[in-house]
């Protein structure tokens, strides 16, 4: 359960103050599947980067299944992304010079999980997503879609309860773009909260609650019934 | 997470930036090597000084004529004339228990010949003790005899290059040489001694101390050279000794005595001294290394920032961060100190093999503190990137904003 409450996201540019969030509240039960769209510069990805503890808000209050994390440490806010939110991005950010399976890896690497757990745990991602035989191959050996599936392995494999995609399909052709929403979908079906910020109108709609966000403000959120 | 983790990790971010990575080595390595080598160096002069002292003897005293000592004051007007030794003086030093041996010496220069050849070289008029006390080994032949100080007698001891340039491969030992207008029979020839503090002993004939007053015309002695009993010793051979000639020159201090020890302690400190201001300098380039090893982890740092902004995004705290670029500088330097070890040992040993004389040696703490000093030089210049890396904004990386 994700619960925004009136969040302010100031920046300062220059002499110019821009309210990235302005008053924003948003609600999300465990398993929605909702999709933030709207212009550039409209917050969007803000609101993304305050949802995966990225950010801090200037005011406002988030519970994240019920524990208040404004006033949080850095140190438990850490341990709060590593445990309850995965990330995906445009750019993939896979380390370059490590193997699909230790990009995978690396969150259990960082958490201290024993290594014989982690390998089996890391298999069972990679059998998942369909990249049993990539797991030894590098970021530059694989395909845009491949390394957009090793993303969202390494995004899983601590078993978050919320996954934030940030155009997860910006960098690839529509033939995997769609593939990894389908995977996304899948995620989301089996229980995964998933926030996806994307401008592609056809992915958007694809969510069953669609928020607009204008100026920082939430314009309009909508509750759909099934795909259209 | 675990410590196995850390260092694979930062094992791989290395190994992953090869160029930048052999670039910090090399400087690290030559930090390290130079400190070692240079050391090694002024320890191998120490060594080799001490060592030359060492072969004079060992317990040994001098004893000169004349006072060392300025005292100040007025200048003396009805100023003491320093006696001159004697060989009474010397015989007499004897009666102290911790004086063991004593050689009395008179040295002069005289032409020494055979049939046509003729050398001029330095006369020593010595003692059977002198041997020994000296540490001068007989090549062939006998040393001098064991005959009272007081009796002449013609016999003389060639060094090695004298006895070549006299006589070539021909038999030595019971033929005769003329030094001024005097016969010696040649009993024994010295060793190949080499140098000893600049003398040249090959060029050089021992004859009986009695024998070389006659040729040289004169009753005193060059110096005395004395033998305590044991290291112990030492101190109370000297003040037993002033006493004695006091004693012997109607209360009259007027002698300089200097013991080896007390030469050896003057160079070895000065040399030590050396030693640690030669590789105090050396150090700078470990400290420069340290700031190459900054400016570099400093890039690496800009080049990673997506990466650092990755970490964090995963639930890595700043802590960790920290850490994980700090175990990568210790790791680069510790490399580089270990492989700036090798390279001074290989370049010692090849300069062993080249000056074989010369003793070459890192002292112990040599390696110990070049590689202390490498290893707190890569956490101390590794502190400010890793801050760096470890107070990234996650939003700001990894947009590349």
């Amino acid at each position: 359960m994700i619960e925004l409450d009136r969040i302010e996201r100031d920046f300062v540019v220059g002499d110019e103050t821009i309210h990235a969030l302005n008053q924003v509240s948003l609600s999300l039960p465990d398993g929605d599947y909702v999709s933030v769209m709207g212009p550039s510069g409209s917050g969007k990805s803000t609101l993304l980067n305050v949802l995966g503890l990225l950010d801090r808000p200037n005011s406002g209050r988030y519970r994240l299944d019920g524990v208040e994390t404004t006033e949080q440490a850095e140190e438990q806010r850490a341990s709060l992304r590593r445990n309850h939110i995965g990330f995906v991005f445009q750019a993939f950010h896979l380390v370059p010079r490590l193997t699909a399976a230790d990009n995978v890896g690396l969150p259990m690497l960082l958490a201290g999980v024993d290594p014989r757990k982690r390998r089996v745990r890391v298999q069972e991602v990679l059998d998942s997503l369909d990249l049993t035989e990539r797991g030894h191959h590098r970021p530059d050996q694989l395909s845009g879609g491949q390394r957009q599936r090793v993303a969202i392995g390494r995004a899983i494999v601590m078993r978050p309860g919320l996954l934030l995609a940030d155009e997860p399909t910006g960098n690839l052709d529509q033939h995997a773009g769609s593939e990894v929403v389908a995977l996304l979908e899948q995620l989301n079906a089996s229980g995964i909260t998933l926030v996806v910020v994307t401008h592609d109108p056809t992915i958007g709609r694809r969510a069953r609650r669609r928020v607009r966000m204008v100026d920082g403000r939430i314009k309009s959120d909508i509750q759909a019934d099934a795909h259209d | 997470m675990r410590t196995t983790d850390v260092m694979q990790f930062a094992f791989g971010s290395l190994a992953g930036a090869r160029s930048r990575t052999l670039l910090m080595l090399l400087a690290m390595s030559i930090g390290v090597a130079s400190v070692v080598v240079l050391t090694a160096l002024g320890e191998g002069a120490r060594r080799y000084v001490v060592g030359e002292f060492a072969q004079l003897g060992t317990h040994l005293l001098i004893m000169l004529p004349g006072r060392s000592e300025t005292t100040g004051g007025a200048p003396p007007l009805f100023g003491e004339t320093p006696r001159d030794l004697t060989l009474g003086d010397a015989l007499a030093l004897l009666r102290d228990r911790s004086i063991t041996r004593v050689a009395p010496l008179t040295v002069g220069n005289a032409p020494v010949s055979r049939g046509s050849r003729e050398r001029e070289v330095t006369v020593i008029g010595a003692t059977h003790d002198f041997f020994p006390v000296r540490h001068l080994e007989i090549g062939s032949g006998r040393p001098l005899p064991a005959i009272d100080p007081e009796r002449s007698a013609n016999v003389a001891v060639l060094g090695s290059g004298l006895r070549q340039e006299l006589f070539g491969g021909q038999r030595v030992l019971g033929q005769w040489v003329r030094i001024n207008d005097r016969r010696f029979r040649v009993i024994g020839v010295l060793a190949d001694g080499g140098e000893s503090l600049g003398q040249n002993l090959d060029d050089m004939v021992v004859i009986p101390v009695a024998s070389a007053q006659n040729l040289f015309d004169t009753p005193s002695l060059f110096r005395i050279l004395i033998q305590a009993r044991s290291e112990a010793d030492i101190p109370r051979a000297q003040l037993a000794a002033r006493d004695i000639i006091r004693e012997r020159h109607d209360g009259e201090d007027d002698v300089t005595i200097i013991t080896q020890d007390a030469l050896l302690n003057t160079f070895d400190g000065i040399l030590r001294a050396l030693t640690y201001t030669v590789g105090g300098i050396a150090a700078i380039s470990l400290a420069v290394a340290g700031i190459l090893i900054m400016n570099v982890m400093l890039v690496a740092v800009s080049q990673r920032v997506a990466e650092i902004g990755l970490l964090k995004a995963l639930g890595a705290p700043e802590q960790q961060v920290l850490r994980l670029f700090l175990v990568e500088s210790i790791l680069l330097a510790s490399a580089g100190a270990a492989l700036g070890v090798l390279v001074a040992t290989i370049a010692i040993f090849v300069l062993r093999y080249l000056f074989p004389v010369f003793p070459i040696a890192a002292p112990l703490w040599a390696p110990l503190a070049a590689v202390g000093v490498a290893v707190a030089t890569g956490l101390l210049f590794g502190v400010l990137p890793a801050r760096r890396a470890a107070r990234l904004d996650p939003v700001r990386a990894l947009t590349g904003r």
